[in-house]
């Protein structure tokens, strides 16, 4: 529906509100409906830390994960599949005052952009991403991801995938990554928080959020069970991160710990491009002097 | 032919082939000659054969002879490969001391030096043997400088005075200017003269290389940052925009890979940051998807393709013109796009800034299709020969809410707010536009419509407080919220697709097919990019028409009309197997008779095209 048909029907909402007119097609019962009502809440938290509305832009890519991108009123690129983190980081290097927020699947962030994702965390590029990890390929209708447990069933395999499941978050350690937590769309403020840290932190943020995909991959009792708040944790240790990310490897048993696993404080990569002012430059004055230097 | 001289430098990688081959532009264009400098070298680091070759004229040259009237020769394979070129009275110079610490071009090359005598001794010709071994021991200086000592010897050799390489190398040597002035003398005094190049009273302009020269276009044209992986021959351009960053305040970044590249760049774009990018065919290829977004997303970026002959790794360092059809098509779905065919230093500055300029105003990819030979040769940069660089204004958001990236505004606009018109009046905006395109709209109609008609929609970039930004890949509305919705989905499709009418108008605006040789002449070469320097020259020489188009696309249909006008027979002339500058010619309603073609990677001398082109005629 075009917002001209919706004004005339009168449902348009004012643009203090958080979310578009635009129709939301998730799932009932879609974990993705969690982390659009975090937005609801991170919108003021975020007013409230100096950061308004104007100066926030979300980045997703493509899949289920994604639609986010149509369903928020705020600044938003809808990329392309696995390319958020790309995106993401050319919008941060040109306009440094921007808050940028990267959401991505796990399929999307983890296959498809694999490489961007560990190389923004080897720049310790200052953006947030916050993957929506369902272990499946939810608008495709149902295949085996990178995160999805050895022997799952998905129409690309039927007789069970044999492949071992990879840890982003170990992944995001080793790549450099100077926040790393795990949340879950059960428990609103837990993700809340989890979400605004990332945000908040300066530096490369990943939040793995468990998300469950009600209709190819509903996981809800498998995670109900193990998971934990990460309340022995020393987040300043890379020891300590690390023990805890090997207690549950995304299948099979062991406590799936929630919250932050890995923090520290490093330059960002934005900081490097920060002064850079190109209006600052007479352009034709700098070609002349160049060309000169050629004599 | 033009009058002109013209010296190989040959070697193994390492032995400072380019430097040597540089410093001789430098110094003829010190003494007021217009210079040309190829290098060929093949794909590694150290050995192999490379070697450089300096034309020097009083005409502007872009292009090689086959003829050559020094050969410097720093190993036995540069005289067995170029030995034969010498022109009559050419002088061949060899190391004749044999002491220079292993390399081949000592004791076998002063034993060898009686044969070569003989093969290049007739018609006046001479080789001369400098003991370049001997003179570096005896100075203590390190193997590298054997090039310096060559390049004494060729200053004696064409008559140059010593003061003139005494200045070239004070300026152009970074380290140990001393010692090197030193080595450079002792070839000089051991060579004999054996010509004079007068100094010319021409404008002393400055020598740069393609990928310099579209660089300097691209920050003409407002580019603030350039984001590249490294890929030949695309990488000076990466390094020269890295190098003059700090004073010209350029972000330049070298991601993980092209898709990065890309990606990147369009985020930057998505923010108001005028980025470029570069690369070679196999880059591009990883760019298409980013492309095709680009096309969707209305997001402007310019990117450089550098064509090197293929398919895959190809031969990475050699030169073809074999991508125009690939960057011509690329990428899903149906965009309008800007491709401009630069072929020396200036068109390579003006279509740089021309490309990034049209992309802003109509907010669509262009390309700037470039090969190895433009991107790594060097030419004399005459900027004051070149018509201003045009200003295209960047349509920019009145303020008025709410803010709609992709808002359909004027006529197109009234169109998309009547809710209820449905396909068919959709479809009869599609007849209105296809007369558009045939020429049957009154030109005050066009102009009066303004923005509108080009499809191009206000620009406005985060933060703005009670606005957002929509970006979207997918096909959307005009909040650039996505929308599957047919009727949407034809003005969407045919907003874009008339930015085709605005681009076709500014593209008759330029000088977009240039015209050379004899202008009135009935036969006609028909080239496009780094072909034209020879084609120029052959024109001139067998009184032929050169027609060269700098913009294949939108093509430019009117100015290949008037250039062809008289034309009774065309002979096209391309570095591809296929003739794929003749398909888009065919596509666009015109014809060649002929063709002449070269594409094992290397650039057509100025005998060869002529011998070519005779052969076509006989």
């Amino acid at each position: 529906m075009t917002r001209d048909a919706a004004e005339k029907q009168g449902r348009t909402q004012g643009s203090a509100d958080v979310l578009t007119d635009a129709v939301n097609t998730w799932c009932p019962g879609c974990g993705d409906f969690g982390i659009q009502n975090a937005w609801k809440a991170l919108v003021g938290m975020l007013a409230e830390e100096g950061i308004p509305r104007e100066r926030i832009v979300v980045v997703a890519g493509i899949g289920c994960h994604a639609k986010i991108a149509d369903y928020l009123n705020l600044n938003t690129f809808y990329a392309i599949h696995g390319r958020t983190v790309p995106v993401a980081t050319g919008i941060k290097l040109a306009n440094p005052e921007l808050t940028v927020v990267a959401h991505a699947g796990d399929g999307d962030c983890y296959g498809e952009g694999l490489a961007h994702m560990l190389f923004a965390a080897k720049r310790n590029i200052d953006i947030s991403l916050m993957v929506h990890n369902n272990g499946v390929y939810g608008l495709t209708t149902g295949q085996y991801t990178p995160t999805s447990p050895r022997g799952f069933r998905g129409k690309s395999t039927p007789h069970g995938s044999v492949e071992q499941p990879i840890d982003p978050l170990e992944l995001a350690l080793s790549g450099g990554a100077t926040f790393i937590a795990r949340s879950y769309t059960r428990g609103a403020e837990r993700l809340k928080s989890a979400m605004r840290d990332a945000i908040l932190h300066k530096g490369f943020s990943l939040v793995d959020i468990l998300q469950v995909c009600a209709t190819f991959n509903n996981l809800y009792t498998y995670y109900n069970e193990r998971v934990a708040d990460l309340d022995d944790n020393d987040p300043s240790s890379r020891d300590d991160a690390l023990a805890h990310m090997r207690e549950w490897t995304y299948g099979g048993e062991g406590r799936i710990g929630l919250g932050t696993f890995y923090r520290a404080e490093a330059e960002t990569f934005d900081d490097a491009y920060r002064d850079i002012d190109a209006a600052s430059v007479d352009r034709e004055a700098a070609i002349r002097e160049i060309v000169a230097e050629h004599l | 032919m033009y009058d002109s001289f013209s010296v190989l430098v040959g070697g193994k990688a390492g032995d400072g082939i380019n430097e040597a081959g540089a410093l001789i532009a430098r110094l003829m264009d010190r003494l007021g000659y217009r210079v040309y400098v190829e290098v060929d070298y093949p794909s590694l680091i150290r050995g192999g054969h490379n070697f450089a070759t300096v034309r020097c004229s009083a005409d502007k040259v872009a292009c090689r002879t086959e003829e050559l009237d020094v050969v410097m020769a720093l190993n036995d394979e540069t005289v067995e490969r170029h030995g034969e070129r010498l022109a009559d009275g050419g002088t061949l110079v060899i190391d004749a001391g044999g002491e220079n610490g292993g390399d081949d071009a000592g004791g076998e090359d002063a034993g060898g030096a009686d044969s070569k005598a003989t093969t290049a001794g007739s018609a006046g010709r001479v080789v001369m043997g400098v003991p370049l071994g001997d003179i570096l021991k005896e100075l203590k200086a390190p193997p590298v400088m054997r090039n310096t000592c060559l390049l004494g010897a060729f200053c004696k050799i064409a008559g140059v005075p010593w003061e003139a390489l005494e200045e070239t190398i004070r300026a152009h040597i970074p380290r140990k200017i001393e010692q090197n002035l030193e080595v450079a003398r002792r070839g000089y005094d051991t060579a004999e003269q054996r010509t004079t190049l007068p100094a010319l009273d021409l404008p002393h302009l400055p020598v740069i290389t393609g990928n310099e020269a579209v660089g300097l276009g691209l920050i003409r044209g407002g580019c603030s940052a350039y984001v590249a992986y490294p890929m030949s021959p695309s990488s000076g351009l990466l390094h020269f925009m890295a190098e003059v960053a700090d004073r010209c305040q350029l972000k330049v970044v070298h991601p993980e890979n092209e898709i990065a590249v890309m990606l990147m760049a369009l985020g930057m774009a998505s923010a108001g940051q005028r980025a470029g990018v570069g690369t070679a065919g196999g880059g591009f290829c990883l760019m298409v998807e980013g492309l095709s977004l680009a096309g969707q997303a209305e997001l402007p970026i310019t990117i450089m393709v550098a064509q090197r002959p293929g398919p895959s790794t190809g031969l990475p360092t050699y030169s073809c013109q074999t991508d125009l059809h690939f960057v011509l098509n690329a990428g899903q779905g149906e965009f309008p796009r800007v491709i401009v065919a630069p072929g020396n230093a200036e068109e390579a500055y003006y279509w740089s800034a021309v490309a990034m300029g049209l992309s802003w105003r109509y907010q669509v990819p262009s390309i700037v299709l470039t090969d190895k030979m433009l991107c790594e040769c060097s030419f004399s940069l005459d900027l004051d020969a070149l018509p201003d660089v045009p200003e295209y204004d960047v349509p920019l958001w009145d303020g008025a809410s709410p803010y709609r990236r992709y808002a359909l505004t004027g006529a197109d606009g009234d169109a998309a707010k009547d809710a209820d018109r449905g396909p068919d009046a959709a479809a009869a905006d599609r007849h209105e536009d296809a007369a558009a395109e045939r020429g049957t709209s009154a030109p005050e109609v066009e102009a009066a419509r303004g923005d509108a008609a080009i499809g191009v929609s206000p620009l406005a970039f985060p933060p703005l407080p009670g606005e957002v930004v929509k970006i979207d890949s997918y096909e959307h509305d005009e909040r650039g919220i996505t929308t599957e919705d047919p009727a949407i989905t034809v003005r969407m499709q045919d907003k874009r697709r008339s930015k085709w009418r605005g681009l076709e108008a500014e593209v008759e605006k330029l000088e977009a097919v240039a015209v050379g040789g004899d202008p009135e002449a009935a036969t006609a070469l028909l080239c496009w990019g780094s072909n034209g320097g020879v084609c120029g020259e052959v024109g001139d020489e067998l009184g032929l028409r050169v027609v060269k188009p700098l913009v294949l696309s939108p093509f430019p249909a009117a100015h290949m009309e008037r250039a062809l006008d008289g034309v009774e027979r065309l002979i096209c002339v391309e570095n591809n197997a296929g003739g794929q500058l003749l398909r888009l010619m065919r596509v666009n309603g015109f014809e060649a008779d002929d063709a002449v073609r070269r594409y094992d990677g290397r650039t057509f001398a100025v005998e060869d095209l002529r011998a070519g082109i005779e052969e076509v005629l006989s």
